[in-house]
């Protein structure tokens, strides 16, 4: 079967190949039966692929441990549902997985495109073929996961796995690889469409509206990637932190921030026709990311905590990177006459200027956590010493930028485009404004005084009452009208402009996140050596551990303190937080035991028995305030998004993008 | 052209801000990576700083008590004392004979003292290369 596998995949590379070639002829040549093969060996490397998986992901299940890549990533004892995780858990699986993924947006993209944008598609398809082509390189001749064991010339299987990483067996990191790496892959559709319509001179923005649902969908899916693996690190890490400034965090930030600055941008060139190049810089600038981000985290050129065994693919992923920048760069600058602006800034105070300064503080982010994830490799090239710089760099440059970014996320919606008068100011901003400084005022005068996290606050109520209010107005117009309860008008108004409202709902998610952030300033914590029976007392909560259970399973054995909660006095129940050591990979791990609620987490982790004296038990506790508002938030942030996605029931149509013709085009091609 | 003007100067007002956070940023957290080697011959002039060392944890030297940690590092027969006392937990994969990196500072004394530990194969989602005699030969 392994050998079927590799079949396949040298065979998909071949096509891969011939379908690079043929569409990039097909398209200079203007041959449409050349271009049609193309496509279709789209559709046949899709099946290649999936075949291939389907093969490993059986080997997986069935502990086919003649493969060496089972063997070093999964055990029988596994649950299954880790044994079908193991497909991402290590690095060949992982990039066959990443391989399969592009090839399924792929053929969708070839599949909804079959009728439409002609003139650009075969160079759509080179793009995305060619991407497809290096992993495919890397799938079937740098790190092909269906290599067997052998001793001498003989097949062997090895008795048991060693199972896949005990800190990967949590069902968030199940899923987190997937989620990212959909939001990762998917990048390179927009990519492909903004330099296909740069290399045949598309006129007017046809990408932009093809690839909009696109774009959001993989912002979507990076954003889930991203969340899913702060919330693992939450509960799996044991050290309470959802977000370290390590450098494969980072990595998977980068392109978010790009991204999500492309998202706000290119309304501007929607209904502006402006900053064309700017966001053509973007686009690329997110793909390249996307990609540098899997290199970071897979050569080992920068030291972290969770990266990749160290591998001899970095070289090709630097090859590949330093291709799509000369690329890119040169189309851009080639072009740059057919992405002239169509209109000018008129003034500080508009949507226009809001939507520059988001996009600058966005990049800016972006740059100064590049520069700090990078700075040890730069500085070991300029000084010759190597010098990381840790979280707080991080935090010093972020706070201030998300801070200002939150501001900016309730005025600029509310700013009109071109120039706001002062009297619309005025009307929008009065009560937001004085309901935010009143709540400081409050927090100032019940004892608090750490500055960000005031600032914050203030900012965060700000701007949840602009989005409110948003909706209020909104709705009241509906319900004046039709005479309707207060949801059912809300919902008829998210229904009538999907993007705005669902916009709306994605910034209130982003403003309960940073309610979650700001109660970091908060954090309370205890490491103490107690008996059984002692009582020790952090924040408003008494502790007890009242016993040390052991016990044994087939995948790990597991010890647990029993500890008893009393908060202000009044008993709330026990929690066990446990360690295990995993029998396969002779790891162990901690399991803390957290106690969520929406105004603080308790957290508690058992460290183990102290080496001086076993009858004490080491215990770390920790009171995390307002935490949970980040895992709301994020659903929030999850279903706005969502709600974006859904079609308008009001089909808008911009005055600007039929002057150019696009309409017109389009319905020509519908008929 | 006076909105460019105004344009420009927010721009560079913003931009200015930034990297002065990030300067003072990165000169208050800067850590210079150095080997157990270099910085047994630093002497006085390791004292204060911010360093980071990286080692093997010898077998048997880790030492629990009370809120501190304390262990050997190992690397090239060179060794350093090193006591953690940090707010984190120790990652699961700390333990004898794990790469570790130590973030912290020299006291006089000799001993390093940590406020940060990283153990270098942790949640590593494969085992580095030699860091465990190989299960497999993979071949063909």
């Amino acid at each position: 079967m392994e050998n079927l596998g590799s079949l396949a995949v040298l065979l998909a590379f071949c096509l891969g190949v011939y379908a690079f070639l043929g569409s990039l002829i097909g398209g200079w040549k203007n041959k449409p039966y050349l271009v049609a093969s193309a496509e279709r060996s789209v559709l046949a490397i899709w099946f290649l692929l999936t075949v291939a998986s389907a093969i490993l992901v059986t080997a997986l299940l069935t502990s086919d441990f003649r493969l060496a890549y089972v063997a070093a990533h999964s055990n029988r004892a596994m649950p299954t549902l880790y044994k079908f995780a193991a497909w991402w858990g290590g690095q060949e699986g992982s990039l066959l997985f990443w391989s399969w993924l592009l090839a399924c947006y792929n053929a969708v993209v070839v599949l909804t495109n079959r009728r439409k944008h002609r003139r650009i598609m075969p160079y759509v398809t080179a793009i995305l073929v060619a991407t497809q082509v290096f992993f495919l390189i890397l799938n079937a001749f740098v790190a092909s996961p269906f290599r067997v064991l052998a001793v001498g010339r003989e097949v062997t299987a090895v008795p048991d796995g060693r199972g896949l990483n005990p800190l990967l067996q949590y069902w968030a990191m199940a899923l987190h690889p997937p989620t990212l790496y959909l939001g990762f892959v998917g990048f390179v559709v927009p990519y492909a469409f903004a330099m296909a319509s740069l290399i045949t001179r598309e006129p007017g923005d046809a990408w932009i509206h093809t690839t909009r649902r696109w774009t959001l969908v993989t912002w979507l899916f990076q954003s889930c990637g991203i969340l899913l693996g702060a919330g693992w690190a939450y509960a799996v890490l044991g050290w309470g932190g959802y977000w370290a400034w390590d450098p494969v965090e980072n990595a998977s930030l980068l392109p978010w921030l790009t991204a999500t600055a492309f998202l706000h941008s290119v309304m501007m060139q929607e209904k502006k026709g402006m900053m064309k190049v700017w966001n053509m810089v973007l686009v690329a600038a997110t793909f390249w990311l996307c990609i540098f981000g899997t290199f970071l985290t897979r050569s080992g050129v920068v030291s972290s905590v969770h990266a990749f065994a160290q591998s001899p693919i970095g070289m090709y992923f630097v090859v590949f990177l330093a291709i799509i920048f000369a690329v890119s760069v040169y189309l851009i600058l080639d072009r740059l006459d057919y992405l002239k602006s169509e209109a000018r800034l008129e003034s500080v105070i508009s949507r226009e200027s809001s939507f520059l300064f988001n996009n600058l503080i966005l990049v800016a982010s972006c740059f100064a956590v590049l520069w700090g994830t990078l700075f040890p490799v730069i500085s070991e090239a300029f000084t010759g010493e190597k010098i990381s710089v840790g979280p707080p760099f991080f935090n010093r440059v972020n706070i201030p930028i998300g801070l200002f970014l939150l501001f900016l996320t309730g005025v600029g919606p509310l700013f009109a485009w071109r120039r706001t008068s002062l009297e619309s100011l005025k009307r929008n901003f009065l009560w937001p404004s004085v309901a935010g400084l009143s709540l400081i005022a409050v927090l100032v005068a019940l004892g608090v005084r750490h500055f960000y996290a005031l600032v914050c606050f203030g900012l965060c109520l700000f701007v949840a009452w602009t989005i409110v209010a948003e909706f209020y107005k909104g709705s009241r117009a509906i319900r004046a009208r039709t005479g309707q309860n207060w949801l059912a008008a809300a919902v008829e108004l998210t229904h009538r402009n999907t993007r705005r409202y669902g916009g709306y709902i994605v910034h209130m998610g982003i403003v309960l996140m940073f309610i979650g952030f700001a109660g970091a300033a908060f954090n309370k914590h205890a490491t103490v050596e107690v008996r059984m029976g002692d009582t020790f007392r952090i924040g408003r909560y008494d502790l007890r551990v009242l016993d040390l259970r052991e016990g044994d399973n087939e995948n790990y054995s597991w010890q647990h303190a029993v500890i008893e909660v009393r908060q202000d006095g009044r008993p709330v129940g026990t929690l066990e937080p446990e360690r295990r050591f995993y029998k396969a990979s002779e790891q162990p791990t901690s399991e803390v035991a957290i106690r969520r609620r929406l105004n603080e987490d308790l957290y508690l982790n058992y460290a183990g028995l102290s080496n001086e004296d076993p009858s004490k038990a080491v215990i770390q506790a920790y009171v995390f305030p307002l935490v949970s508002w980040i895992w709301i938030g994020s659903a929030t942030l999850i279903f706005g998004c969502l709600i974006c996605l859904i079609p308008s029931k009001t089909r808008r149509e911009y005055p600007r993008t039929q002057v150019v013709g696009v309409v017109e085009r389009y319905a020509a091609v519908e008929k | 052209m006076k909105q460019y003007g105004k344009f420009a100067a927010l721009i560079v007002v913003i931009v200015g801000t930034l990297v002065w956070l990030a300067a003072a940023g990165i000169n208050e957290t800067k850590t210079y990576y150095k080997t157990i080697e270099e910085l047994n011959q630093m002497g006085e002039a390791a004292l204060g700083k911010r360093l980071r060392v990286a080692g093997d944890v010898a077998s048997g030297s880790i030492v629990r008590s009370g809120r501190e940690v304390r262990f050997v590092l190992v690397q090239n027969d060179h060794k350093l004392t090193v006591i953690y006392n940090g707010v984190d937990p120790l990652p699961d994969t700390f333990r004898d004979g794990a790469q570790a990196l130590a973030d912290g500072k020299l006291g006089s004394d000799g001993v390093f003292r940590a406020s940060r530990i990283q153990a270098k194969c942790a949640s590593k989602y494969e085992a580095a290369p030699g860091a465990k005699p190989a299960a497999t030969r993979a071949g063909l």
